[in-house]
């Protein structure tokens, strides 16, 4: 098993090839574009850096490399040792070197590499000293395809179990092209109730399918992103880069492709809401929850059979369609004993009747909430949509300024002004889903307040940017735009700033019911 | 793999019909040699005893990489097999080994009708049946048994 040359264990003198990229780091504060100066420097320092596919398989060989210096074992094994320990060395060395070697191999899926080769030995010895002549013709079954084959034929991983060369391919050619080895990473055995991995040697040994190989290798590198804390793919649709940092944090990164988002959660940069409470939202937004809570807060249900049912009109005297039970819409007693009052329900104090207009009534408040706070949240996140429209146009009104007599960096002012209205209503989009989860204080009362000024003066700086400019009134305008985006900036600051000193000091409430 | 009937699937219908399996019988269609129709009867001291119960088993072109897919055409009363006759069962899903075969699955179904597991159910219903008061639940697949899954055919 010493054909690693296909995989990318070989290439000793590409090593460090990226190695200058190490000090490449990036620096970033808590703006997702740091474009002034003085929110930079009182923010803490996120170093990051961002990797290109090869890059990522690299760093995999290197992680490898540097744990087999120390272990003496076949890098093809180290792999699955390591991503078994989810690519944390430490934890593998201190296993390896503290713990019980037997019982970490066993856990690992791996037969031990020190028990190989005596083993095998014997085996082979055994082999030979039986009969020479014969083994060359001596034929053997494959389990899988019923074939006679002669045992040259057949092979197999250290667990023993032996199938022949073509149904192997065809076995790991199925896990890897139709079921992308699971989530895990891995192929065991082919044998039935057998868990021994398969190790990339093996693999690409035994798959000749350049297609193959080339799928096999995206999946491996795929697994050691997914399964390392400190590495994530950006998750823009076809980038190919990851984002690797120095520890695990929900910070804004950065991507080659600009595309800017929370290393910790994955989505667009949230601050102030905090990845926990913004993945409950976007989960209840995609979930059908809301269609339940309309029903609920729109529809009754038959007393007797259940089934729902939307009034559209008519009197109170409901006759089911389905099990032709007849009760009194308002009080949702039977109708019976209402008489011969069809069109009254004076029954409408009873216990009964209240308790289900209580429920009903519940449940319409909390579907308004949800749908305040939602409209709100919507509408930024529609807005920020239409921001390369927006930079187009003020692109434009910055050509136009220049032909009124000024100079190209005179007008920068509105492309700014844009880069801060959007930064604005992503924060407001995200103070939504912040709002949404808390509990009314008095720092909540500020906070809501903080959020009033900020949309109130991003929604007139974009009333700003929206009007036609005038060559008279040039100087005006500038003065007036530039104002405008320092408040907004200043504003979102404060509020931000709040929220952070909040969390800080803990004191925010969550409503958890929502 | 075209047009042909793999060797291994030859070679496996005549095993299962030269050496059948107690209690299990699987016949290849006319018309489709991957498509079996099976009989299985139930284990003795399991609530479907004296029940024949018919299955489908079709081998995809796939096979013996990918599981055989098999399914409940009697209707039966168990945690792990639904309404529609799907069982679930790992060795047909993630647990599936190519040196495992027809025989090999055909048992296992037939093991699972002696061990209902309603930790693991696939009719919630029934495996909710089967936590809360078990003796009932057996009582059912009794009745059901003997309803739908008669040992004779029923006289009509």
């Amino acid at each position: 098993m010493n054909s690693e040359d296909d995989l990318f264990y070989n290439d000793d003198d590409s090593a460090h090839e990226m190695d200058d990229d190490d000090d490449d780091f990036v620096e970033m504060g808590i703006e997702p574009e740091p474009t002034s100066t003085n929110e930079k420097t009182d923010v803490e320092v996120f170093l990051y850096e961002v990797l290109t596919t090869e890059q990522i398989v690299q760093h995999m060989v290197d992680c490898i490399k540097e744990v087999n210096t120390v272990v003496q074992i076949p890098a093809t094994t180290t792999r699955i040792l390591l991503n078994h320990f989810k690519w944390d060395k430490e934890k593998l060395m201190d296993c390896y070197y503290d713990g019980d070697q037997e019982k970490l191999f066993l856990e690992a899926h791996v037969i031990s590499p020190f028990k190989k080769t005596p083993n095998a030995k014997k085996r082979t010895t055994r082999a030979t000293s039986a009969a020479v002549a014969a083994s060359v013709q001596q034929e053997v079954t494959c389990e899988i395809c019923y074939l006679a084959l002669p045992a040259t034929l057949m092979t197999g991983l250290e667990c023993g179990h032996k199938f022949c060369i073509q149904c192997w391919t065809e076995y790991l050619t199925t896990k890897i092209m139709d079921e992308g080895m699971g989530q895990v990473g891995t192929i065991s055995c082919a044998a039935h109730n057998c868990d021994i991995l398969v190790d990339d040697a093996t693999v690409m040994k035994l798959v000749k399918d350049p297609k193959v190989k080339l799928k096999y290798q995206h999946l491996i590198t795929n697994s050691f992103v997914e399964c390392n804390r400190l590495l994530r793919w950006c998750p823009m649709p076809d980038c190919g880069h990851v984002v690797k940092v120095q520890f695990f944090d929900s910070k804004p990164v950065s991507c080659n492709c600009g595309h800017i988002f929370c290393f910790a959660c994955g989505e667009n940069w949230h601050d102030p809401v905090r990845c926990m409470w913004l993945k409950r939202w976007i989960k209840k937004c995609d979930d059908d929850s809301e269609t339940s809570n309309w029903i609920a807060a729109n529809t009754k249900e038959c007393p007797k059979c259940h089934s729902t049912i939307e009034k559209d009109g008519g009197c109170n005297h409901m006759v089911c369609k389905k099990c032709r039970f007849d009760f009194c819409w308002v009080c949702l007693g039977p109708w019976e004993p209402h008489g011969s009052s069809w069109y009254n329900c004076n029954r409408y104090d009873e216990d009964e009747a209240k308790k289900a207009r209580d429920s009903q009534e519940k449940s319409r408040s909390a579907l308004q909430r949800y749908l305040f706070y939602c409209n709100r949240y919507m509408n930024h996140m529609q807005s920020l949509k239409f921001e390369s429209k927006l930079y187009a146009s003020i692109r434009l009104k910055m050509e136009e300024m220049q032909q009124h007599n000024m100079s190209w960096i005179e007008v920068q002012f509105l492309k700014k002004a844009v880069d801060v209205l959007c930064q604005c209503r992503q924060t407001l989009m995200y103070t939504y889903v912040f709002a949404f989860y808390l509990r009314k204080n008095n720092q909540s009362i500020i906070f809501e307040e903080n959020q009033k000024d900020l949309e109130n003066s991003t929604e007139h700086l974009s009333e700003y940017l929206e009007r036609d400019i005038t060559s008279d009134m040039l100087v005006d305008i500038k003065q007036k735009v530039q104002d405008k985006y320092r408040y907004c900036e200043s504003r979102r600051k404060v509020l931000l700033d709040h929220v952070h000193e909040g969390y800080e000091r803990e004191l925010w409430d969550y409503l958890d019911s929502a | 793999m075209s047009g042909g009937l793999p060797r291994r699937i030859i070679k496996e219908t005549q095993r299962l019909q030269a050496e059948p399996v107690p209690g299990i019988v699987a016949i290849p269609d006319d018309s489709n040699a991957r498509y079996f129709h099976v009989d299985v009867a139930g284990p003795k001291e399991s609530p479907y005893e004296g029940g024949v119960f018919k299955l489908e088993l079709f081998l995809p072109e796939e096979y013996p990489m990918s599981a055989p897919k098999v399914r409940f055409m009697t209707k039966i009363y168990h945690p792990n097999i639904d309404k529609l006759g799907r069982i679930c069962l790992d060795i047909l899903k993630d647990k599936w080994s190519p040196a495992l075969q027809i025989r090999t699955v055909l048992l296992s179904i037939q093991a699972l009708l002696s061990a209902p597991n309603p930790d693991d159910p696939l009719a919630n219903d029934v495996a909710e049946q089967w936590k809360v008061n078990e003796a009932q639940a057996i009582e059912i697949a009794k009745q059901w048994t003997k309803r739908y899954a008669p040992s004779q055919p029923m006289p009509s």
